[in-house]
């Protein structure tokens, strides 16, 4: 399969022939770049979901699986770069289930935003700029999953935090974008150092960047034969076993920096600056899951080595999901709503992931079940979540705005965005026969069995996720229509280009919901996600617990239902009641539980005013005054001495004669 | 107190006026002729020790031509006589400084290092001046041998060092 | 008794003679003659201890005599330069000779 290597090189290559070649052709005088630059990136990124595809089947249909039972782990391209002594850097490709699905996800909705972009971004300056970045984005995604260690992952996870710079950066002429390009940067970046210094105490310890074992799971009764370059120094072996934890931890705040994990999420509100074909692209389905990704690679380090560590997880995952859902309950810009609630379903899989136990025996399917969940819910949410963004994409493509004031009653404008629209939020909702009733049903019962108080924790966050969406979907759908905007701009349905992608990616939520909902009720085998991707690796067969199924299928048709009595009409008198009910709540909530400023006052006047003043206090007179000094002191003695460079002979005689005497002297006595 | 005693002390007394007087004339002219002065009371002091060689060399070389050799320079150059008179005042105490305090810690080192004055009154120095003298012959050999106290190949590097200078000399000073 | 001491004295007096001169002298040629007075002083000690101290060698002799022809050589090329200089300059006052120094 080594065609796999063109899935990384097409995109890197079309990158470069957009970014700089100068696709117009002189003296025509037709500006014909724009199509030119997108065809080019949609071609390549379309033989590169069709490469994807076709890994996919022959990795889940035709390789033949181990004796037992698992999917073997290919490696089909793999290089050394930088040899290091015992350690090397190596760049590959590594196919295992999870990267493979990853592949198809990322693959799939890149696919879908390059063809949207057609539409959304028309007529914008620097479609072909767009169209390169959003080349490298891709490049540098895939480049992640397929990576073969650690450190490749981690070049590629930089690749990753730049692009999206440059994407969230895009209309770099306005201040919030380059504001919110910074914010993303900086936080991802920080997050990203202890990332590092995790990968560097990982290697030093274990002499090896390799997740070696990724894919072929295995609980162990006992951890002896881990660590298998070096087993005859037990010193080394015992130092490993204490230190592997805290650089799990580490790579896990790395990973909640990326994934917008509660303290370091504040970047991903902000980059909803960026286009909105890139924050489907960024916010939904790829980058925000590479710390999800990230701990799903390295889960069977953790789940043998870490798996007391993996609560800090869970605790990151249940606060990050409950607080994102109530910030998302009270915004009013939709591309916002949608940030929160993707940091919220984030949240949920980190949750599964960290809910996910290890067990013996017969258990061990059993208690794997949050891997899978969490791997599941990726796939559905990347899903969902881009059609919902795009759908949001539309709507402002429609109402040049994006605060809900200015909407509501759109459903007659736009049938189709509607329609898709109400698809994605009928799924994050976890209605069942749509993809994210599957997923997130895995999730709770996952959350059940690891404590009945995160189950319950879980199925209230699923509530307020239904609550939310559709408070957002009455919001811009139903509810009253702002006349008085309309009245001069009309909203209409946007180009095909756009709207294709809706269709597809809800034909897609659909149809896994559809498949995965009855094979779930009525154990289908084939029809389960586990059959390619769990946490042992061997087939796993999803079954509902029909209890877990129907609780969260209750709460979330009642959460409906309550944001359907509030929101749907044309005079909303309960929400204003509420509003003055608690009126410090609500702008407690809409202003994010002022965490940025939170942040603004522990940067500014803590870390600036308390430790980075003094330090440049100390640097601008101590070190620098220590240099000027030294300038300064030369100056002046130079001047000082510069009276006997006479050009008097006579007097350079009397210094000569002078010295002279007294090294006499000296020498004398 | 005998007769070379004596005329030790009238050379020496000769020699340190004229020195003085060769730095302080005002005359640049007359400062040469005071040199010469010296050079000849130098010449004396030689022949006094029984370097009769040396003390021809020094009349015939200095005396006779690098003096002449000032004079000619000085008589092509001069005309700013009054230039020597405006010495400044801070050159004099600057000169006159260094003079004395070299000079003190000069002599005070050859006085303190107490030379043996007592084998000297009974050498031979000035008492027997025949045995002293170094015969042309011994000179002579001496320069052109390479054992010891030859001195051969300073010899050839001073004859070269001559000739160089008379190129050079010819060179510079020539007219463009 | 005419001591060592004695002689050192003199070529003592004239060697600072010669510093005083090179230092407070104006004309170039004048600053030669006071180098000449402080070589003389030096080929005096030359003979002088080799007269007293070592009289069975002759290094002081030679020694003298090598030194005179060094300054016979070193004036004629100074002269030759100054010479030159006036003609260029028609000045060699040592404080006029600026042209070269910058």
């Amino acid at each position: 399969m080594s065609y796999t290597l063109f899935i990384l090189l097409l995109p890197l290559f079309s990158f470069l022939l957009i970014g700089i070649v100068d696709l117009d052709i002189p003296k025509t005088g037709k500006v014909w770049s724009h199509k030119v630059a997108g065809l080019i990136g949609t071609a390549s990124l379309g033989i590169v979901t069709i490469l994807s595809y076709m890994t996919a089947y022959q990795y889940f249909f035709c390789t033949p699986r181990l004796a037992d039972g698992t999917l073997p782990t290919l490696v089909p391209y793999n290089t050394t770069w930088l040899p290091l002594g015992d350690l090397h850097f190596d760049l590959g490709i590594l196919l295992d289930p999870i990267s493979v699905m990853m592949l198809i996800v990322i693959s799939t909705v890149s696919l879908m935003v390059h063809i949207y972009s057609f539409g959304y971004m028309h007529g914008e300056r620097g479609f072909q700029r767009y169209y390169a970045y959003l080349s490298l984005f891709t490049m540098s995604m895939l480049g992640l999953v397929v990576a073969t260690n650690i450190f490749q992952m981690y070049l590629f996870w930089e690749l990753v935090g730049v692009s999206s710079y440059l994407l969230i950066g895009f209309y770099y002429t306005t201040a919030p974008a380059i504001a919110a390009s910074k914010k993303a940067f900086i936080v991802t970046r920080f997050a990203d150092m202890f990332f590092l210094v995790g990968i560097l105490i990982f290697g030093y310890y274990t002499q090896s960047f390799n997740f070696s074992f990724a894919g072929t799971v295995e609980y162990a009764d006992n951890v002896a034969h881990f660590i298998p370059c070096n087993p005859e120094t037990a010193l080394v072996k015992n130092a490993a076993m204490t230190v592997l934890p805290i650089s799990l931890v580490l790579m896990f705040i790395g990973g909640a920096g990326k994934s917008a994990m509660f303290p370091l999420h504040i970047w991903l509100p902000d980059a909803m600056e960026g286009p909105t074909p890139v924050s489907a692209l960024i916010h939904a389905a790829t980058m925000v899951v590479a710390g999800v990704f990230q701990i799903a690679r390295m889960f069977p380090i953790w789940i043998e080595y870490a798996p007391q560590s993996l609560s800090i997880v869970v605790w990151v995952g249940a606060f990050t999901a409950f607080y994102a859902a109530a910030v998302a309950c009270a915004q009013s810009d939709i591309k916002r709503v949608l940030a929160f609630s993707t940091i919220s379903q984030i949240a949920f899989m980190m949750v599964a992931l960290g809910v996910c136990l290890p067990g013996h025996g017969e258990h061990l399917n059993h208690s794997g079940l949050g891997y899978m969940a969490s791997m599941f819910h990726l796939f559905t949410h990347a899903m969902f979540k881009a059609c919902l963004f795009l759908g949001a994409g539309c709507i402002i493509h429609a109402v040049h705005s994006n605060e809900m004031a200015l909407m509501g009653g759109l459903r007659k404008y736009m049938p189709i965005t509607h329609w898709t629209f109400l698809i994605s939020c009928l799924a994050i909702a976890g209605i069942p026969f749509f993809s994210g009733f599957s997923s997130k049903d895995e999730i709770v019962t996952a959350c059940f069995q690891y404590s009945p108080w995160c189950g319950a924790w879980m199925t209230m966050v699923a509530a307020m996720t239904a609550f939310y969406m559709f408070r957002l979907y009455y919001g811009i759908f139903w509810g009253t229509e702002n006349k008085e905007a309309h009245a001069h701009h009309t909203p209409h349905e946007a180009p095909w280009t756009m709207t294709l992608p809706l269709v597809v990616l809800s034909v897609i939520t659909v149809g896994t919901g559809v498949v995965t909902t009855l094979g779930g009720f009525l154990n289908w085998e084939w029809a389960s996600f586990g059959s390619i991707v769990s946490a042992s690796g061997l087939p796993y067969t999803v079954h509902f617990d029909p209890v877990v199924a129907s609780v969260s299928t209750v709460v979330a048709v009642c959460s409906i239902l309550l944001a359907t009595w509030i929101f749907k009409g044309e005079k909303q008198p309960i929400a204003d009641k509420m509003y003055a009910a608690a009126p410090r709540l609500h702008r407690w909530a809409y202003k994010r539980f002022y965490m940025d400023e939170v942040y603004q006052f522990v940067t500014h006047r803590i870390i600036f005013a308390r430790i980075s003043r003094p330090i440049a206090w100390f640097d601008r007179h101590v070190i620098d005054g220590f240099f000027d000094f030294l300038a300064w002191g030369t100056h002046k003695t130079s001047a000082l001495i510069k009276g006997f460079q006479s050009g008097s002979v006579q007097t350079y005689a009397f210094w000569f004669f002078l010295g002279t005497l007294l090294l006499l002297l000296i020498m004398l006595f | 107190m005998n007769a070379q005693d004596i005329m030790f002390v009238i050379l020496a007394v000769f020699i340190v006026c004229s020195a003085f007087a060769t730095v302080i004339s005002r005359s640049i002219v007359r400062a040469a002729t005071y040199l010469l002065f010296v050079l000849l009371g130098t010449a004396g002091l030689y022949f006094l020790m029984g370097y009769t060689f040396l003390g021809s060399v020094q009349t015939m070389v200095y005396a006779g031509g690098v003096i002449v050799l000032y004079v000619f320079s000085i008589l092509l150059t001069s005309g700013q006589q009054e230039e020597l008179r405006s010495t400044s005042l801070k050159k004099t105490v600057m000169g006159l400084v260094i003079a004395l305090v070299g000079f003190g810690v000069f002599y005070s080192v050859l006085w303190m290092y107490g030379f043996p004055v007592q084998e000297f009154a009974a050498s031979r120095f000035l008492n027997s001046p025949d045995e002293n003298v170094i015969t042309m012959q011994t000179i002579g050999e001496n320069m052109l041998s390479t054992g010891k106290n030859g001195y051969l190949l300073p010899f050839e590097a001073v004859s070269v060092l001559l000739l160089a200078c008379i190129v050079a000399g010819i060179v510079i000073a020539r007219k463009r | 008794m005419i001591s060592i001491d004695f002689i050192l004295l003199v070529s003592t007096l004239m060697m600072f003679a010669g510093v005083y001169g090179f230092l407070t002298r104006k004309s170039t040629l004048a600053i030669l003659l006071s180098i000449e007075l402080m070589l003389n002083a030096a080929n005096i000690n030359f003979a002088v201890f080799n007269n007293l101290l070592f009289p069975d060698g002759h290094e002081g002799v030679f020694f003298a005599i090598f030194a005179i022809a060094i300054a016979a050589a070193e004036s004629a090329i100074a002269i030759a330069i100054m010479i030159n200089i006036y003609r260029q300059l028609q000045n060699i006052s040592v404080d006029k000779l600026t042209k070269m120094k910058w």
